[in-house]
């Protein structure tokens, strides 16, 4: 059955309460259910605590979907595991639902807080031999937990081989970002910090760099370890010889630089205190018409997932007895602050 | 439309840059750093300076300055002018000879080194065959004679540096005329000093180290007189009239001997140990001048008893029953004496006594009762005190220029009047285009003020702030006072004191009001003062405040110093700037930043706790905002865990010094192991790479957080009348930015002028804005409607800049290390960014707007950023659309002090330390640049004041 009811974005409340008003606008004050969303990627993702919530709600584009399923008929495999797949298969960064896989799911446990947190991007542009890995940092739990040190590769010119001075990851902090992702592991050669070549520059330049970029970080590698590189049978037919480093693409900086320009804006966003004492981000004061434009896309996208794989999810959904399905919506006074647009270009 | 034009594609634009930005490095201000030799010319009177790092400087009348570097960088050894010529030799350690020329090019004289030459020995012989030890430029100007180790005397050609071999004066040929009973071959080695004849061009003498002085004739060849030292020789000296020479000794003794025309072995007439009878330290160089009354000046250096001031550098002057012995702080490098160079004169009638010691120049005026010090107009020692801190300020009004020159010259009074006795060469620079001040804070506590329009850095007037507080020294206590029978007769000369009271004085931050004349300073144990110009001597008492950066914060202990005690009652003030009120910052951390706004009579100051405003009108704190992070340990404890690092890295550095020094050091001489060296310095090069593969350089790779140590230390103070609240109505507001990247922003309720003393000054909290990359603010600036940065204060009440424009919507823009960001106002949003380390890697560490001016069109200028990195580069960044004009390489990336110590001006200059006494300036500007412009002619050679005869019969005779 499906409800449709407002909210307001700016003061979503806590998740304790938003349960409890989904249970009373159900009718349902005693049964245990389990909350997920369709976040604008098309994923199903479960709403259990006030993070995920408040994330939920700032993604409504003005609709935000919210299902509700009985807790003892849940079906787990629905949650969560799109992030694994995508890991797994770079290619597959075209959004499809894991749910689609028929597959023994394991339930380790309910993903409490539920987010990327690295991802090898860019494998079509890049040779083989190198992997650009992104590190997503979330507030300050977890530390990025890597150091690099002065070095030396030897290099393929024209005049033979010849050593040049590099930059490499000489230590992973165990439990860090870096080390959990297992993408980046000690004497990696670093060759790009965001889209800009290291080769050149000091030790500090590059340190400088990467914590400056820390947010979002995207380093290109070229691994010590080069037996677990993907063969990827694609690019073997006509490109196979562009695997020496020496060959990257050129252009593929210039790429990353572009997609980065609008990637990065969405976790820079600086917070303000007006003196009535309430946190904010700050909006961006580009001019509106373009900000409009852009969220006419994201609608549009949205659209398109929707068409794409939410029926299916919905069906799968309706499987399960007693299984609610609604819309609801957050008013528009925050439109025009929009606040993350950034992630439009991932998709 | 225009945020869409890409820079650098813009013909118009390109064009317009070349004639606004230029990059030079224009003058070195300053003493030199490491000075190691020095010269005079009488006859173009002008100085020359030589260092260790291989640089020559030529000094002559204010604003007569010429610089040149040795490609070797090896120490400069001596110095030695080619009589009445625009050259000089200089020998470095490496035993070159470096023959450099001064020629007028494009109307002005430039310095440049025309040859070089290192003697060589026949082969197979030892390096101290050709180790020269003194050099003799003949008057002839065609020949240079070189002593070496050996005892060889060698004759080069100038200006090819070719060896005459058939001229060479060796032991042998000197020793044949001297009785074997007296002397042997190692009499003759090591040649100390040669001395031309003042009247006879064809004798020169020739001091052995082991005491043997000969008197040789270049024209028979032979050796006329001996004189038999018993002592081992250190110089010589001929009297002005040729007939008696002075010889000093390394036991502290002088000898005068007669050169008679029948007598060829002397004894000498007088023989003086000056500070005897105990034993004394060497006498390494004397001067003996001569007076029309008949009384002798005999000046020399050293000669101290050993036992009791063996550690002093000094020089001593002797005339009739006037002796005293000048003390100097550092070791003396030279000295020479400037004296009637007219050669037909009778006398030599010394006018001053000029040394160079290692930290500073003194002169010594001879000519007036008491021998007053001369106030040299350049190379003044900006370290006697170490420089904690600088400040530029331009375009001082005529005004407050001559209140602070008046303030100055009641402190000069002990100087001679003595005009600057080197004074050749002419200054043909323009006059400087305003009159800039440059302040220097130093560790002793004390703010000095130069002149920092022209090429001479002047000092104008020194203040110090130590008479406000309690200190060990009283500085009533005269420690130069001696007695009437002291001796030996040391007097203190100089300024250079590298020793602190108490390193709790040094002043940190300087901000002048020049409209005003106020002056706030703040230093290392937290004292801010506030100090107004005064034309006379004032006794009063200084008021009190306490500024409590913790406010409520709960068990935190300080365990840095402690605050300065205060002097009780008042407290009498020379005339100049006398501070009338002191806050005190609690806990007394080091003060980081710092702002006065003289219209609304309010100072701000920050530490590493928070920041206050204080009413200097009212004296009463307005506020105190606490910015530090509870977890923050390391700021609240004090800079004690931070001693432990600093010591490490000192240690670490000098260690890395060390083993330079030993990398670069050269053996004297070594032509015959020079593959040994290279095999060392290979083998050292390897180790050093060995080592570094053993522990190779980590840095960790992680994000700033809020609970990184420092986060809330104070970096940059902004007072701007802007929006802060709502676009209709502007208000006085402050701006702080903290090392975590946080933005507060105050909102300030002035009363009007006339109930300025009756109503108390709000401030209320308007907005908090935290960076999202956490990086340090350096720096806050608010533009106006016009997007041209807000003026100073007063600065429009004096009609000396436009209103701002207060229609249209003010812009914030906030420097961070990382970024350029500007915000709108008053609701903050972002609007642009130019983002530095994510892109480059490198850091802002300086930044100021700076108004440049074409220099096509007189009516044409706009305001940029000029901003140095970390790395050394200067860039300037176009305003208000933030983007990168230029970029200049500037100060190297190691030289950290270089990069800490630099100051932008408001138009397109700056200065930064190149060692701890001398300033390099440079100019972005094509508009304003302050570089030497100068001519050396050469002086007309007259009948009446030269006299000469070659060496060589062929040689034109000047008669």
């Amino acid at each position: 059955e499906f409800r449709r009811f407002s909210l307001e974005r700016s003061k979503p409340g806590k998740f304790e309460e938003f349960y409890g008003l989904l249970q009373h606008v159900h009718k349902i004050p005693n049964v245990d259910v389990l909350v997920g969303y369709t976040d604008i990627h098309g994923d199903l993702l479960p709403i259990n605590n006030d993070d995920n919530y408040h994330k939920a709600v700032s993604t409504a584009n003005p609709l935000l979907r919210i299902f509700i399923q009985r807790k003892e008929d849940a079906d787990y495999s629905a949650f969560g595991t799109d992030t694994m797949t995508r890991k797994k298969n770079v290619l597959s960064n075209v959004l499809r639902p894991d749910n689609h896989k028929k597959k023994p799911h394991i339930v380790i446990s309910m993903p409490q807080d539920f987010r990327p947190v690295s991802s090898i991007i860019d494998v079509d542009i890049l040779p083989e031999t190198h992997r650009r890995v992104r590190l997503y940092k979330y507030g300050t739990d977890k530390p990025l937990g890597f150091y690099i040190r002065d070095g030396s590769s030897v290099r393929v010119t024209p005049h033979g081989l010849e050593k040049v001075p590099g930059i490499f990851i000489s230590r992973l902090v165990p439990g860090g970002l870096a080390q959990s992702t297992g993408l980046l592991a000690v004497n990696d050669e670093v060759l790009e910090v965001n889209g800009i070549e290291v080769s050149g520059k000091s030790l500090d330049q590059v340190t400088d760099m990467m914590i400056a970029n820390s947010r979002n970080l995207i380093i290109t590698v070229r691994p010590a370890n080069q037996r677990n590189n993907v063969v990827r049978n694609s690019r073997t037919s006509g490109s196979s010889g562009q695997s020496t480093e020496s060959s990257l693409p050129s252009s593929a900086p210039n790429i990353l630089g572009s997609l980065l320009q609008g990637e990065e804006e969405s976790d820079e966003e600086d917070i303000i205190i007006e003196d009535s004492g309430e946190p904010q981000q700050i909006p961006k004061a580009a001019p509106t018409s373009e900000s409009i434009e852009s969220l006419s896309q994201i609608e549009l996208l949205h659209e398109s997932t929707q068409n794409g794989f939410l029926p299916s999810s919905e069906m799968n959904l309706n499987h399960s007895a007693g299984s609610i399905n609604m819309e609801y919506e957050v008013p528009e006074p925050g439109r025009k602050s929009l606040e993350e647009d950034g992630t439009i270009i991932t998709l | 439309m225009r945020r869409f034009l890409r820079p650098g594609h813009d013909p118009v634009r390109e064009r317009l840059k070349r004639d606004l930005f230029q990059f030079n490095k224009t003058v070195e201000h300053g003493f030199p750093h490491q000075p190691s030799a020095l010269g005079y010319s009488p006859f173009l009177r002008l100085m020359a300076i030589g260092t260790r790092s291989g640089a020559i400087k030529l000094y002559g009348a204010p604003g007569v300055e010429f610089m040149g570097l040795h490609e070797e960088n090896n120490t400069v050894m001596q110095i030695h002018f080619i009589p009445d010529q625009c050259q000089l030799v200089t020998l470095l350690d490496d035993n070159s000879l470096h023959l450099w020329s001064l020629k007028q090019h494009g109307g002005t004289s430039e310095l440049c080194e025309e040859h070089r030459f290192t003697l060589k020995g026949p082969p197979g012989s030892p390096p101290s065959a050709t180790q020269v030890t003194a050099v003799l430029p003949h008057s002839s100007r065609e020949v240079l004679y070189l002593g070496t180790e050996s005892g060889n005397i060698f004759v080069v050609e100038l200006p090819s540096f070719r060896v005459l071999e058939d001229r060479t004066i060796t032991p042998e040929a000197v020793l044949q005329r001297i009785p074997e009973d007296n002397c042997n071959r190692r009499s003759c080695e090591l040649v100390e000093a040669l001395r031309e004849h003042p009247k006879n061009p064809d004798q020169i003498l020739i001091g052995y180290s082991r005491g043997l002085i000969v008197l040789w004739d270049l024209q028979n060849n032979k050796a006329t007189h001996h004189f038999l030292g018993s002592q081992q020789l250190e110089n010589l000296y001929w009297q002005r009239d040729g007939n008696k020479f002075i010889s000093c000794h390394y036991d502290g003794s002088y000898t005068q001997w007669p050169v008679s025309s029948d007598n060829r072995q002397s004894e000498p007439l007088e023989n003086t140990v000056p500070y005897g009878p105990f034993p004394c330290k060497a006498i390494s160089k004397i001067y003996w001048q001569t007076t029309k009354n008949g009384l002798p000046y005999i000046i020399f250096q050293g000669g101290m008893p050993r036992a009791s001031y063996g550690d002093r550098h000094s020089i001593s002057v002797i005339h009739g029953s006037q002796q005293t012995a000048f003390d100097f702080t550092s070791r003396v490098i030279d000295f020479f004496i400037i004296f009637s160079s007219d050669l037909a004169a009778e006398f030599d009638d010394p006018s001053a006594l000029v040394v160079l010691a290692e930290e500073e120049l003194v002169v010594i005026d001879l000519k007036s009762a008491g021998w007053p010090a001369v106030h040299p107009p350049y190379l003044a020692s900006l370290h006697c005190s170490a420089i904690t801190c600088s400040h530029h300020v331009s375009n001082i009004p005529l005004k407050l220029w001559e209140r602070i020159i008046s303030a100055g010259s009641k402190q000069n009074i002990h100087y001679s009047t003595m005009p600057w006795p080197i004074d050749g060469g002419t200054n043909i620079a323009p006059d400087p285009p305003q009159r800039d001040l440059l302040l220097t804070g130093h560790e002793d506590g004390t703010v000095r003020f130069w002149d920092a329009s022209g090429v001479c850095l002047h000092l104008l007037y020194k203040l110090s702030t130590v008479r406000v507080f309690l200190t060990d020294a009283d500085p009533n206590d005269n420690m130069n006072t001696l007695g009437e029978d002291e001796w030996p007769p040391l007097r203190k000369v100089g300024t250079f004191d590298p020793y602190s009271d108490d390193p709790r004085l040094g002043i940190q931050k300087i901000y002048l009001c020049k409209y005003s004349g106020y002056l706030a300073v703040a230093g290392t144990a937290g004292q801010v003062l506030v100090m107004e110009l005064n034309d006379e001597d004032a006794e009063h008492v200084v008021d009190h405040a306490e500024a409590d950066l913790l406010q409520d914060q709960e068990g935190y202990r300080w365990k840095g110093h402690e605050k300065l005690k205060t002097r009780d009652g008042p407290v009498r003030f020379e005339a100049g700037f006398q501070p009338f009120v002191l806050v005190q910052c609690q806990p007394p951390a080091v003060v980081t930043s710092l702002a006065l706004h003289s219209e609304w009579k309010l100072v701000a100051f920050g530490t590493s706790h928070g920041f206050g405003l204080f009413d200097h009108q009212q004296k009463r704190l307005v506020f105190v905002k606490c910015t530090l992070h509870p977890s923050d340990q390391l700021a609240l404890e004090g800079p004690l865990s931070r001693v432990k690092s600093l010591k490490k890295s000192l240690r670490q550095s000098f260690r890395r010094i060390r083993r330079s020094r030993v990398s670069s050091r050269k053996r004297r001489g070594g032509g015959g192991n020079a593959s040994e060296v290279q095999e060392a310095n290979a083998k050292f090069d390897q180790d050093t790479l060995q080592e570094m593969e053993l522990a190779p350089v980590q840095r960790k790779i992680e994000a700033r957080s809020a609970e990184d140590s420092f986060t809330g230390f104070v970096r940059t103070l902004y007072f701007a009348d802007t929006f802060l609240r709502d676009s209709s109505r502007h208000c006085p507001s402050l701006w702080a930015g903290t090392n975590g990247g946080t933005v507060y922003a105050f909102c300030l309720r002035v009363p009007p002028a006339e109930r300025r003393m009756d109503e108390p000054v709000r401030a209320e909290q308007a907005k908090e804005i935290q960076l999202m990359h956490r990086a340090p603010v350096v720096g806050i600036l608010v533009l106006d409607g016009h997007s041209t940065p807000l003026p100073e204060p007063l600065e429009v009440a004096h009609d000396l800049s436009k209103s701002p424009d207060m229609q249209g919507s003010h812009q914030l823009l906030v420097v961070s290390e990382e970024q350029f960001k500007v915000f709108t106002l008053p609701k903050v949003s972002s609007k642009l960014k130019l983002k530095l380390t994510a892109l480059e890697g490198c850091r802002v560490r300086k930044v100021t707007v700076a108004n440049f001016g074409s220099c096509k069109t007189d009516d044409y200028s706009e305001n940029d950023l000029a901003v140095l990195t970390n790395l050394g580069d200067i860039q300037i960044i176009s305003l208000p659309f933030l983007k990168l004009q230029i970029r200049y390489p500037c100060i190297r990336k190691e030289d950290v002090s270089g990069i800490a110590s630099c100051v932008f001006t408001k138009y397109g200059q700056g200065f930064y330390l190149i060692s701890p006494s001398e300033f390099e300036r440079f100019s972005l500007s094509t508009k304003w640049l302050v570089e030497p412009r100068c001519i050396v002619d050469m002086p007309e050679v007259t009948s009446n004041n030269h006299v000469h005869k070659s060496g060589t019969e062929n040689a034109a005779r000047i008669s």
